[in-house]
Order: C-alpha cells, then structure tokens, then sequence
C-alpha cells in the first residue's frame, strides 16, 4: 500500500511546489525584485547592509569621531587605509594629544572584508551604500576620509 | 492538403494557370514555405514566451528593452547567431556533425505537418497520424545523439548518452498514454479523432482513465522533449551544454529551435487527443470555423504554459530517479490503465454529451 501513498504524496508535493510558483507567476508585476538601473537612477536607494565603500560620517559642526588609533590600519589586509597623524595640543587640558591629519582610503585596493570597521573601538568609519565607483582616472579612487578643517568630537575618548 | 477557402483560390488558379504536374510541385513549395514561416515564427515566439514566463515566476522583468515589451528579442538573437562563425571541435566527425541538427529539425517539421491546425488547416492528414507522431517524435534523439557523439567531447557524449536513455524508457510511457486514447476513439487519423469529440472532449468522455493517462501523457512528453525537470541531457550545471556543447551559430539555433518546437508539438498533441484540438468549448463557434485556429492555439498554449511552469517549479531529477519514476509508476500505471480504459468502454461506460 505504501506504493499507493507515494503516489498520492508525490504529487501532493509536486502541486504545493506549483502553487507557490504559480502565487509568484501572478504577483510578479507587484513584486518584481529586477532595478532597470540606469533608468532608476534617482529613485535607487541600496540596501542598508551594502558594502559600497569606507565612509566617515560628519555630523553638522565638522566634527568626526576618529581618534587617530590606527586599529583600522592594522587590521587592514592589505593596506587599504593610511593615516597620517600629528601631535597637537588638548584645548581642554592643555596636554599634547594624538589626532589625525589625513586618513587615506584606497578604494582601489578594497577588498570590502569589513574588517576596519569591525575593529573601530568609536564607530568613527562605517560602510557607504555609493556603488557608482567607476572612473577614468584611478587616482581619483584614493580618497581622504576626513573633511579638511574637521575635528574630533567631544566625549568620543571618555 | 490545406483546403482554407484563401488556399483553395490559390489552388484552383494554380491549376488553371500551369499543367497539372508543375502545379502541385508549386503548390508542395508553397506549402512547405508557409509550414516553415509557422515553424520559425512559433520557435522565436516560443523562446521570447519562456523567457518572459520563466522571468514572472523568478520574480524578475525578463527581456523588455527590443522592441516594444521586448518583443523583438528573439529575432535580435537569431539575426545575431546567423552572423556568429560556425565553431567545431578539432577530430570531430565533421559529416555527422553537420548533419546532426538537420535530424532534429526536420523531424520536427515533420511532425508538425500532421497536426490540425483547424478542420482546413492540415497539410497531411494520413489514416495513421497518430502513429506517425509517436514514430517521428523517437527520430528527434538520433539527431541528439549524433550530434553528442560526433562532437568529440565527453560531455556532449553523456549528455547524448543520457538523452537515448531517457527517449527510450519514455517513448512507452507516450505512446501507451495515447493508445489509451485510440480505445476510446478507435482511428488513429487525427481529423477523424476531432471529429468524435464533437460529442465531449476525450478528457470528458474517458473521465478516469482519461485524466491518468493526461497526466501521464503531460510527464513522459515534458522529458521526451528533454526540459526541466528531466532536462539530464543538458544539465547545465553537469555537462556544461550537454549535446549541443560544441555547436555554434546557426547549428546551435536549430537544435535550440527544434527544443522549442517539439514542445509546442507535445502540447499540440495534448490540445488535439484530449482537448478536441480545434474544436470550440461547448461548441459556442461552432457557426465560425474561422475561429478554430484560435482554439487550438489557445489550447495549446495554455498547455506550453503547463510545460513552462513544470521547469520553472521542479529541480532537476537524477537518472536514477528518472528511471525509477519511468519503470516502477508511470509504465505499469499506464498498463493497468489502458485495461481500466478497455474496460470503460466495453460496459459503454463512456460519458457522451
């Protein structure tokens, strides 16, 4: 008898794999998952979780949250990033501290493994959603994270 | 020969015009012309309808961009494999290799010539159709397996190999699924088939076993075309291409084209055995006969839908299981089915409308 039952269960099987299909095949128009790019380009937003590219977010008085650490240098695989750094004097405490000048990230030789902003102790650097990376000159592809004249944020360190 | 009221004019001024021996050589050419306009057509409307169907079920757009709704795409890619250089393998059976593609696409031009298309539009109506296509659809895998053999790979051989395996076993299933039918209708001329279910479709009229041996007939035509789920023979991600590995161009069109239309041949046979090919439902048009293209394009296609749908659904089986499914349920199912059918008719058990 047990013939008998495969029989019916295989193709009790077969049809709930056709009615899935078949739900997709008639909500395809709704939920079609395909971006026409270049046609979409102002609409387009990437997915959180996208890696694009290293960024370093600003908030609105010019100030970032990099310490100058170099944690993100040394974990870096293949030495991506390079940060040129200075000793300048604490306003608050008069003291000679550590701050970055530059921090250069080489988008051209990235391999997106992420491990730079695992290692961030401040969350100074985070993944950018831009994917629209091709240029005609790769130097352009070398690029200085920090804004020019930013500053570190208060409270970051403490 | 096509009695169409259009054909028929032609016919008649043909005979008028020429002596009688020139004017049906005219009249053969001119038929062979227009089987091989619909043979082209349908191929390259086929290929577009899988690709956009097997888009909508993947949840994608598929080709739209040539031509309005993308409908231009296929011609784009066949003027772009007329234009590609003809490839082969180094050591290959050039004879065979080459002739290969012509089996497989003549085979199905063959077949096609046999189907209704409506009560005038049926180039060959012979006493044995049904026969006939059983014969001619087993041919198609010759042209496989020369064209797997003579390519000198090893991939195109299996694939080739496991093309012959499968043909064979599911040969039976097909044509035991259709005697089934001929039971019931007692001819094997397709007009004369359509013609009885004037009174209810056979799917109606042998109701049980009727519907067993559609399905049936649905499962061992889907893998005697060689597509997914029992697409061994190509198996992209096993053989690279599987037979046609190794052609190029226009060869690789052929065989590519033949797939689309032996697919439209089963669905054909489907629409005409158990769906009154192009007789209307409940006979609504029966005062248009016009319209029995439509019908039977409309059967048709929904039953290319069903084929489509079965690939974009069921992974890929394995030889095994395939022979297992062929020997151990649908051969002896099939068997008891036919007597059932036998049975069913003897007793006068049949449902006449």
């Amino acid at each position: 008898m047990s013939y008998f039952s495969e029989i019916y269960k295989g193709i009790k099987t077969l049809l709930t794999g056709m009615s899935v299909t078949g739900k997709y095949f008639v909500t395809s128009r709704k939920g079609a998952i395909t971006q026409q790019y270049p046609d979409n380009r102002d609409t387009l937003k990437m997915f959180d979780r996208f890696r694009g590219e290293v960024i370093m977010p600003h908030n609105e008085e010019n100030e970032h949250r990099c310490t100058g650490c170099q944690k993100c240098e040394i974990a870096c695989p293949n030495g991506t990033i390079e940060i040129i750094w200075d000793r300048g004097i604490d306003e608050a405490t008069g003291k000679k501290k550590k701050k970055i000048d530059q921090f250069i990230y080489h988008l051209s030789m990235c391999t997106m493994c992420g491990l730079c902003i695992d290692v961030c102790p401040h969350d100074a650097i985070k993944w950018g959603q831009n994917f629209e990376n091709s240029v005609y000159d790769r130097s352009t592809l070398t690029r200085v994270l920090n804004k020019p004249g930013s500053t570190l944020m208060q409270g970051v360190e403490d | 020969m096509m009695q169409l009221r259009i054909t028929e004019n032609v016919h008649n001024w043909l005979f008028s015009v020429m002596p009688e021996g020139v004017a049906s050589i005219v009249e053969m050419v001119l038929i062979a012309v227009v089987y091989l306009t619909i043979f082209a057509v349908a191929g390259l409307f086929l290929v577009l309808l899988e690709r956009r169907v097997a888009a909508w079920f993947q949840l994608r757009i598929g080709p739209n961009r040539v031509g309005p709704q993308g409908l231009l795409q296929t011609m784009a890619d066949a003027i772009k494999l007329l234009t590609k250089e003809l490839t082969g393998t180094e050591r290959a059976d050039k004879f065979l290799y080459n002739l290969a593609p012509y089996f497989v696409i003549i085979t199905a031009l063959m077949a096609l010539a046999v189907i209704p298309f409506s009560a005038e539009f049926h180039a060959f109506d012979i006493n044995i159709g049904l026969f006939f296509l059983i014969a001619i659809s087993s041919i198609g895998v010759i042209g496989i397996l020369l064209g797997g053999w003579s390519s000198n790979n090893k991939y195109s051989l299996i694939g080739a190999m496991r093309s012959g395996v499968q043909t064979i076993s599911y040969e039976l299933s097909v044509g035991l699924s259709l005697l089934t039918m001929v039971v019931i209708t007692g001819s094997l001329q397709l007009s004369e088939i359509i013609e009885i279910q004037k009174s209810g479709w056979l799917i109606l009229q042998g109701h049980i076993p009727a519907v067993i041996a559609f399905m049936i007939f649905m499962i061992s035509g889907t893998a005697e075309t060689n597509r997914a789920p029992f697409d061994m023979v190509e198996a992209e991600s096993e053989l690279g291409a599987g037979f046609h590995t190794e052609y190029s161009g226009m060869k690789f069109a052929y065989f590519f084209l033949a797939e689309f239309i032996n697919m439209f041949i089963i669905s054909a046979i489907a629409a005409t055995v158990f769906f009154g090919g192009w007789l209307s439902p409940f006979g609504i048009t029966e005062s248009i006969p016009e319209l029995g293209v439509f019908w039977f394009l409309l059967k048709t296609m929904a039953l290319v839908f069903l084929m489509m749908w079965f690939r974009w659904t069921f992974p890929r089986l394995r030889v095994d299981q395939l022979l297992t499914l062929e020997w151990k349920y649908l051969l002896p199912i099939n068997l008891v089915n036919i007597v059932l059918m036998a049975l069913l008719v003897w007793l006068n058990l049949t449902i006449r409308l």
